[in-house]
């Protein structure tokens, strides 16, 4: 396994393990928040209750698969409604391509379930067997005595369990949540219930305990393609090589003869703190997922030799050339607030717009009629001609609604509904109901000779008044 | 493939270059190889598994004996097995009451629409509009009645057909074949009965063909030329022509007859298959 010049470099390597050292500092502190509200809306969402009445599930978030609803607090989405799940979408991919433009790979360092829940993993670890230094030993010990086995059990175990309360979490926000925990627990669950269980327990743990860094940089697609969206004015975490080097331990009395160094001490502070095991005084790296936890151990070590902050820290292509020249500083909120951001921030906006309106304005009935060509027309043996629709009824209220069918129409026809007297059907709470309606023209009407004649069906909800329209076409007997 | 050369972070490259950009060759993880390795195994134990490597005749059957035939025979046998009961029910049902029971009348015009698809269109056509000779479902003309067990009986026993004694069974005189009738006759009789329903015809041979009617028809199709259902003689007098109604048709048919055939679906389906798809026709739009 040498790679001396005449042999071939080897094609696959192991990876090598990265024992993050502990730091505090400001984007610490805005990393410990976001992790606490992410990872405590994931696991509490499932649990808030909310009122829908009797006949629909009291689970405030639900995607209820089987009945083709997803509810969400006071919203319900039909499955006919889904373009709202895709307008979200829309608004996801413009959120990313917003935060990505202005601030780099922002959602791969603070919110993306990978880092968070790697850095939770991580936590753990350094509880359980100590700081880097401890866990490096640790590591290096080749005996496995008690101890070692001790602490690589009890860290393993907690991973575990921080792994299935994950995976648990996830089955809750597609079945009442109670009703699912209580089966699971006296194994009465469905089997897809505890597979998805088992997956997503398997995954977390693995992904979380083992892979970390190894995810983001050879499994996840997303890093490659946010670096399309970068550009010179985009925010990354970089190495003010100007203001550092040449490097080296200062001393105390410096040598005359010694070129005079640069502020970074080379004490590796932020080599140590990175989760992804780079140096970002190299230079910005595929690796990188600009979680600035280097800018805080670095800003720590600055102030202690009494230099100023910000020797690593968020900046933009642009600034080193700025910086370079002998320049201020250009404020980050000049290199966030450009055309392209606010082009993003309004389509965001519209598109966020466009769907609340629509929710809103959306009825609580709705029709669809489908009318029958196979065959176009039906003669009567009193020479009517009838005509058959399949008329969709949607009653999305948490009652049973009566709805009156009615035609406009300029001729003279006659509409009956199958089974239903007076054209007025029962349609059940929150449901559909598909209804054959006949539409019949006497014979020799107008409408019974002629190829086709415009009609409207009308749907009225007896209750709320509320009505809803369909055009559609009556085809006679034409000679 | 050219010489490696080596860049200023030390690291080798593949030697490729395009315009001036070169790309370093580093190593694969070996987590990366592994689950490689992982995957070449579970192809080969799945190729042993399941029917994979193609032979001359047939694909090598594997160890567990899948097949997708024999997990549709499967799946056909759990859903027979899940509609046991409800199909015992539907079986046993008086057909009367089907449609006031909610869930066992959407099952059967469900079932009824299946069998029907698989049986019937080919005479009566996928919108059971019918076809010359072969009568449309959706209308309000029943040749042998038209309410739920009329329909069972004629589906379950046919129509002249010499499978089932029971079937439905009448017979048109050949008026004109046979030489019963001549052909001035059954010119004045089919000039009768488009009168009967208000077509176009001759005034004029109207007064004979009444006579003629009364005397060779109306046994069957009644006085009035309404019919008899216990017969399966058609009314005459509605808008509703199995054959066509045209001059040229209605001479054809007194000249030559016509006797439809229906095979007895009761031979061939069983007791909850006949009462679905009884159910199924009754709904279409002309059930009484």
């Amino acid at each position: 396994m040498s790679t001396s010049d005449d042999t071939p470099p080897n094609l696959y390597a192991a990876r090598e393990p990265i024992f993050p050292k502990r730091v505090s500092g400001r984007f610490r502190n805005l990393k410990w928040i976001i992790m606490l509200l992410t990872l405590g809306v994931y696991y509490i969402t499932p649990w808030f209750r909310w009122d829908r009445g009797p006949e629909l599930p009291s689970q405030a978030v639900l995607v209820d698969l089987a009945n083709r609803r997803f509810f969400f607090f006071f919203i319900e989405i039909w499955p006919h409604e889904f373009y709202f799940v895709a307008g979200l979408l829309i608004m996801a991919g413009l959120g990313l391509f917003l935060f990505t433009s202005a601030l780099g790979r922002v959602w791969c360092g603070y919110t993306c379930p990978q880092t968070v829940w790697t850095d939770l993993f991580i936590l753990v670890e350094r509880w359980v067997e100590g700081d880097r230094n401890a866990r490096l030993r640790l590591h290096r010990q080749q005996k496995m005595d008690v101890r070692k086995i001790r602490l690589r059990m009890t860290k393993f175990v907690i991973w575990a369990l921080i792994a299935l309360a994950t995976g648990g979490a996830w089955v809750f926000y597609f079945a009442d949540a109670p009703t699912l925990l209580w089966d699971l627990l006296t194994l009465q669950a469905h089997p897809v219930a505890y597979s998805t269980v088992f997956l997503l327990t398997a995954t977390t743990f693995v992904f979380g305990g083992m892979m970390r860094e190894q995810v983001c940089i050879y499994m996840c697609p997303w890093p490659r393609i946010q670096a399309a969206m970068m550009d010179e004015d985009t925010i990354t975490v970089a190495y003010r090589e100007w203001r550092g080097e040449p490097r080296g331990k200062h001393r105390k009395k410096a040598d005359a003869d010694e070129a005079p160094l640069g502020d970074c001490i080379d004490c590796n502070a932020c080599v140590n703190v990175c989760p992804m095991g780079i140096d970002i005084r190299d230079g910005q790296q595929l690796e990188c997922i600009t979680c600035a936890l280097c800018i805080d151990a670095c800003d720590e070590m600055m102030e202690k030799i009494g230099k100023p902050r910000g020797l690593i820290d968020y900046m933009a292509l642009t600034d080193e050339q700025h910086e370079r020249s002998g320049q201020a500083k250009i404020p980050v909120w000049k290199h966030i607030f450009r055309l392209r951001t606010i082009l993003y921030t309004s389509l965001w906006a519209a598109v966020g717009l466009g769907l609340t309106v629509a929710l809103f304005i959306r009825p609580d009935l709705s029709v669809t009629v489908a009318p029958i060509r196979n065959p176009v027309y039906v003669t009567m043996s009193d020479g009517t001609i009838r005509n058959s629709y399949d008329v969709r009824l949607r009653n999305k209220h948490g009652e049973d609604r009566p709805f009156q069918i009615s035609i406009e129409t300029d001729d003279q026809l006659k509409v009956v509904a199958e089974g239903a007297e007076d054209a007025l059907v029962l349609v059940p709470a929150d449901s559909t109901k598909l209804q054959r309606v006949y539409i019949m023209a006497a014979p020799g009407s107008a409408a019974a000779t002629s190829a086709v004649t415009d009609v409207r069906i009308w749907v009225e909800d007896t209750v709320s008044k509320e009505r809803a329209g369909k055009d559609t076409v009556f085809n006679g007997k034409a000679e | 493939m050219s010489k490696k050369s080596e860049n200023e972070n030390g690291v080798p490259t593949t030697g490729h270059s395009w315009d001036g950009i070169e790309e370093y060759d580093n190593p694969m993880p070996r987590w990366w190889l592994y689950t490689f390795y992982a995957c070449i195994v579970w192809g080969i134990a799945y190729s042993i598994a399941y029917p994979a490597w193609p032979m001359v005749n047939r694909a090598t059957a594997g160890l567990l004996g899948f097949s997708t035939r024999g997990a549709l025979v499967e799946e056909l046998a759990a859903a027979e097995a899940a509609n046991a009961q409800i199909d015992s029910r539907l079986a046993s049902a008086d057909l009367s009451v089907i449609a006031d029971d909610a869930g066992l009348n959407q099952y059967a015009v469900s079932k009824g629409a299946a069998v029907y698809r698989t049986w019937c269109i080919q005479c009566h056509g996928s919108g059971a509009a019918g076809a010359v000779g072969f009568p449309n479902l959706l209308d309000d003309a029943w040749l042998w009645g038209g309410d739920i067990e009329a329909i069972q009986t004629t589906i379950n026993h046919g129509i002249r057909n010499e499978d089932d004694p029971d079937a439905r069974f009448s017979l048109m005189p050949a008026f004109g074949a046979d030489q019963l009738l001549s052909e001035e006759q059954i010119e004045g009789v089919v000039n009768y009965v488009m009168s009967l329903s208000g077509e176009p015809h001759d005034a004029a041979m109207v007064a004979e063909g009444a006579e003629i009617f009364a005397n060779e028809c109306a046994a069957c199709h009644s006085e009035d030329g309404t019919g008899n259902r216990d017969l399966g003689a058609p009314n005459l007098t509605d808008a509703v022509w199995l054959y066509g109604g045209d001059y040229d048709t209605l001479i054809e048919t007194v000249t030559y007859a016509r006797a439809g055939v229906m095979p007895a679906w009761g031979l061939r389906l069983g007791a909850a298959e006949i009462n679905a798809v009884a159910t199924y026709v009754h709904q279409l739009g002309g059930g009484e």
